[in-house]
Parts: structure tokens; sequence; C-alpha cells
């Protein structure tokens, strides 16, 4: 019976684990499978070319791949040193009655469906971006040289700034509950001697805290940019889905994963549904990347604090 | 240090140009990391206000009670609050008996090697961007057939596996090797042990997972748009048909150009929301309990 039981549990439990194994390994057969037209068609010209045209059949994913660059960096940008004192906050400011609280706030942030984000982002944000808070970044930035061509004239309520914004909110949870782990993770010891040396607390962070935690930190800010990079559905609620690429980020443009999202009723040709599916290859490539390489430096990270 | 004993201007006291520099610099770091942390908990406050007030008027028993339709504003969301439980229900039985069953092998019988492959995996999957998800479950079983209750389900749990099995690994070796141990030696066997003594330690951990999972999965749109969105405006309960759904429902109210649908998508988004927050606050609780117990184990 003993025995009975004992192989009975291993074999339910490996077969369980094999099921992941498996679901991972026919998601990504599958949808290599339903891409292998357009990829046999445009091959690797589908990745500059910018054309998307159902009409005549043809098919290319650069102005796609701006979109999701420019939209995903961009909410990084924003969102790591806010994620990064936000944790700082947490671990080394907050009162300790105040520091369960807000880090529960926060991390309902992340727990907000992303389409009730995208609404608020098409509805509330949107019109509040082109009446407020674009006209003044133009006046503000728009005369720099270079930089400025980014903030040009066109208010819009949907583009490519509101995605950017919407993407930051996403990943700033996140992020900022990662690298507060990784903070957690700097020995007392370090940072006693530090403020024991006369460090005021912020040299102490610098010297102590900051340098420790450096590759757990990159590690957080690519896991932030992965999701950022996969989020489709606010992204397409509020980046205005059309062609082409322009220099002004307050204008309608379109991402990887919100084309997905967009067409998923307007789809007529085989080739059509291929190509769509050829961008989820490139998606699901970037988040294997992405996924490897945050691992390789959080778990380190993590390590480091077990040993 | 103002102890009068000491002369003021002593000069250890003294605050020199440098001192004073390095202590403004401290000041600005430490009010920047104040103003993220307002920043992070106003922009939460803003949104859940936005839904609050704006969902709160077109909320209505009527609105919970009568299905979508399609013209004016007489219209609720029965079919997508049932159509989401069935959903959410099926994808529940399915991801979490798989994602406890995974956890279990990582952490019981997994060697190195097997181990770092499960993790592995687990950590790529949770990666996937959950569209991608869909597009997955789009064509293995709605391609040839059509969309239905069941792909949508399937394509959340797929979604939820590798959340579930993570946390409740997580949970497992948080509990004592001692207690463990004290069930062995009692001369339990190990499918015993795990049963009558890891997992009821465990309990309360495992609770909160599954219902993590389930809060998110609840909330997700991409996994459904490809396999159960093109529904009718009536209640459905057959998950063979295509199950009408909460999340798809405020995303196309939200593209539409009426006004009278997004009222219905910030009510329907006010249902959900609160949802998703009811059930994150219960995990917390079971969590709370759970680490009660596993320290209660440790003495």
């Amino acid at each position: 019976m003993d025995r009975f039981g004992d192989r009975g549990l291993y074999a339910l439990t490996l077969v369980a684990a094999l099921v992941s194994v498996a679901i991972a390994g026919g998601l990504a057969a599958t949808v290599f499978s339903e891409a292998w037209n357009a990829i046999s068609t445009f091959g690797l010209g589908f990745l500059t070319s910018g054309n998307w045209d159902p009409v005549h059949a043809q098919f290319g994913a650069s102005a796609l791949i701006y979109g999701t660059a420019v939209s995903s960096f961009g909410a990084l940008l924003i969102a790591t040193p806010l994620s990064i004192v936000i944790a700082l906050f947490l671990t080394e400011l907050s009162p300790r009655g105040a520091r369960t609280p807000i880090g529960t706030l926060v991390e309902l942030l992340a727990g907000i469906p992303s389409v009730i984000l995208g609404l608020w982002g098409i509805l509330i944000l949107g019109p509040l971006m082109q009446r407020t808070i674009e006209p003044a970044l133009h006046s503000a930035i728009g005369w720099v040289p270079f930089v400025g061509n980014l903030f040009g004239t066109d208010y819009s309520i949907v583009g490519l700034l509101p995605a950017i914004l919407i993407l930051t909110i996403m990943t700033v949870p996140i992020v900022s509950s990662l690298t507060r782990e990784i903070f957690s993770t700097v020995p007392a010891a370090a940072k006693e001697g530090a403020l024991a040396l006369g460090a005021t607390r912020w040299e102490m962070i610098k010297t102590t805290v900051l340098p420790y935690s450096r590759s757990g930190i990159i590690g957080a800010v690519i896991l932030g940019l992965g999701r950022a990079v996969g989020e489709a559905i606010a992204v397409t609620q509020v980046i205005g889905g059309t062609e082409g690429i322009k220099a002004n980020i307050f204008l309608p443009a379109d991402a990887l994963a919100s084309r997905i999202a967009g067409q998923y009723q307007g789809a007529t040709s085989q080739l059509q549904i291929s190509s769509i599916a050829y961008l989820g290859v490139i998606l699901l490539a970037l988040s294997v990347v992405f996924s490897g390489v945050a691992r390789l430096l959080v778990r380190n990270t993590q390590r480091r604090s077990g040993g | 240090m103002s102890d009068s004993s000491f002369p003021r201007r002593h000069p250890l006291l003294a605050q020199t140009e440098h001192l004073r520099r390095r202590r403004f610099v401290n000041r600005v770091m430490e009010l920047s990391a104040w103003t993220g942390a307002v920043i992070a908990v106003g922009v939460l406050a803003v949104v859940i206000t936005s839904v609050a007030t704006e969902g709160i008027s077109s909320l209505s028993i009527s609105f919970l009670t009568t299905p979508t339709n399609p013209f004016g504003q007489a219209g609720g969301i029965s079919n997508a609050i049932v159509g989401t439980g069935i959903l959410v229900a099926l994808a529940t039985l399915m991801a979490v008996p798989i994602g406890i069953l995974v956890a279990i092998y990582s952490s019981e019988f997994a060697g190195p090697r097997s181990g770092f492959v499960i993790s592995y995996v687990l950590d790529v999957l949770n990666g996937v961007p959950t569209i991608i998800t869909g597009i997955f479950v789009f064509g293995l079983l709605v391609v040839g057939h059509q969309q239905s209750g069941w792909a949508g389900a399937v394509a959340l749990a797929i979604v939820m596996v590798p959340l579930v099995s993570r946390s409740c690994h997580e949970v497992l070796t948080l509990v004592p090797d001692a207690v463990k141990e004290a069930g062995l030696a009692l001369g339990a066997s190990r499918w015993r042990t795990m049963l009558t003594v890891i997992i009821p330690t465990a309990l309360g951990g495992l609770i909160t997972s599954a219902l993590l999972a389930v809060a998110r999965a609840a909330g997700e749109t991409a996994p459904l748009l490809f396999t159960s969105s093109i529904f009718p405006n009536l209640v459905q309960t057959d998950p063979s048909q295509v199950l009408p759904n909460i999340p798809v429902t405020i995303f196309q109210f939200s593209e539409s150009p009426e006004p009278a649908k997004h009222a219905q998508a910030w009510a329907a988004a006010l249902v959900l929301i609160v949802f998703v927050f009811v059930v994150n606050i219960v995990a917390r609780l079971f969590s709370a309990q759970a680490r009660r117990r596993i320290a209660a184990g440790r003495q």
C-alpha cells in the first residue's frame, strides 16, 4: 500500500511536471507552425519592411517593432528610477508601520487588470494628454534640437506617449517589488559599517545598497521590459493602431502585441493570420531571451543572499 | 548632541561647507524617495477613484441581472458575469491541481538537473505574453473548430499554471524539514507525510497561491480574444459554446465610440476590480495565517 502510494505520488507529480514542459514546447511549436506560411513567404525581410497591407497581401513588422521599442524603453526609462526610489523608501526610509500598507498598495496596483488600465487610459488620461499635458510638454521641450522633434504639435488622445505612461504604471509594481526583495538581501553589517563611518543615509545607500544590488536591479528591469513588450490589451486601447513611423510621440502608432490583439476579428486571409502569428514568434523569442537573462541576474543575487 | 556642557562652537560640531552639502544631498534623495512612494500610491488612488465614480453611476441591480444589449442603454452584463465565472472556474479546476503537483515534484522529487529544467520552463512560461497563449490555443483548439468556452478556459489555465506552481513551490519549501522528518520518523511513508503533514502545514499558503492566480485569470483579456470573444448577447452556460466574459466586454465597449457603452464599460470595470481586490485581500489573509502556522512548526 505504502510502496504503491509513494510510486503513485511520484508518477502523478512527474506527469504534471511533464505536462508543463509539454505546454511550453507545444506553445512554441504551434505558434511557429501557424507562422510558417508567413515566414516562408517573407523571410527575415518581414522584420525590416514597414508595409502592412492586407489588400495587397504585403506584411512587414518594422513599424511595429519601432512602436514596441519606443513604448517599452520609454516606459522603463520612467519606471526604473521610480521603482528604485520606491523600493529604497520601503526598505530604508519608511516608518515601520507604513511599510506593509504601502507595499500592499503598490502590489494592488499590479493587480489591476490591464483592460481596466487601458479603459482609464483612453477615457481619462487620453483627453488630459491632448488638452493639457502634451501642449505643456511641447512648450517645455519642443524647442530643443533633435529631442524636440519627439514632442511635436499634433496633440492626440491616443498615441505612443499614453502607451508609455500606461506601461509605466504596469511595470512599476513589478520592478519595485523585485528591487525591494533584492535590497532586503543587502547584509545589515555592510550598511551599519557605512553608517558607523559617518556616512549619511544616502551615502550609505550609494556605497553599499546600490552596488550590492546592481545586477539584481538590471534583472528586475529586464523582467519589467519583458512585461511591457508583451502587453497587448492596454496598449491596443491607447496606442491608436495606425501604420508608419513618426517622430512625434504624441501621434498614434502601433506595436507588435497590440497589432495582434487589434486584428483578432479582422484577419481575412490565411497569409494575414500567419503574419499575425509571425509577430507572435518575434514576441515569443524576445520573451524567452528576456526571462532567461533576467533569471540569471535575479537568481544570482538571491543565491548570494542564501549563501 | 546639544549637551550644554559641550561648547556650541566646538570645532568637532561645526557644520563645514562639505558636511552641509552632504546633508543637503541626503535630504534631496530622501525627499525623492518619499515622492516616488507618494506618486505610486497616488496613481493607484486616481485610477481606483475614476473606476469607482464613473462606474457607480451606471451600476444597478438590473445592470447585473440583464445581458448585454447591442443597442441603446438598457443592457447589463449578466451574461459576461456568468461566463467569466464558468471560464475562471474551469481554468482553476485544470490549473490548480497541475500547479500543485508540479510544485510537489520540484520540491520533493526533482534532482538538481530536473529541478533546474522545471523551474526554467516555469519562468519562461510565466514570461510568455498572454496574447501568445491566446494564439497557441487558437491554433490548438479553435482552428478547424470554432471559439469555445473550453478553449478560453484552457488558455486561462495555461496562464495560471506557472503562477500556481512557482508560488506553491516556495510555500512547500518553507515547511521546516523537522516537521517533515517527524512524520517520516513516526514510520509514515512519503505520500502519507505529504498528505497528512506537509500539505496541511502549508495549506494556507497553497490557498493564497491559488487565489492570487484566480484574481489574475479573472482580469485577463488577451488569452480570450482569440478563444472566446465573439459571443452572443445572452446568458450562456455551455462551455462548448463561446462564453461571454467581463474583460472582453470591457475591451470591446472601450473601443466603441458611444458614450453609453463607455458608461457600461466603467460599471463592468468596477464589478471586475471589486472582485479582483476582494480575492487579493482574502488571499493575503490566508497567507498571514499560513505564516503563523509555519512559524509554530519551527518552534
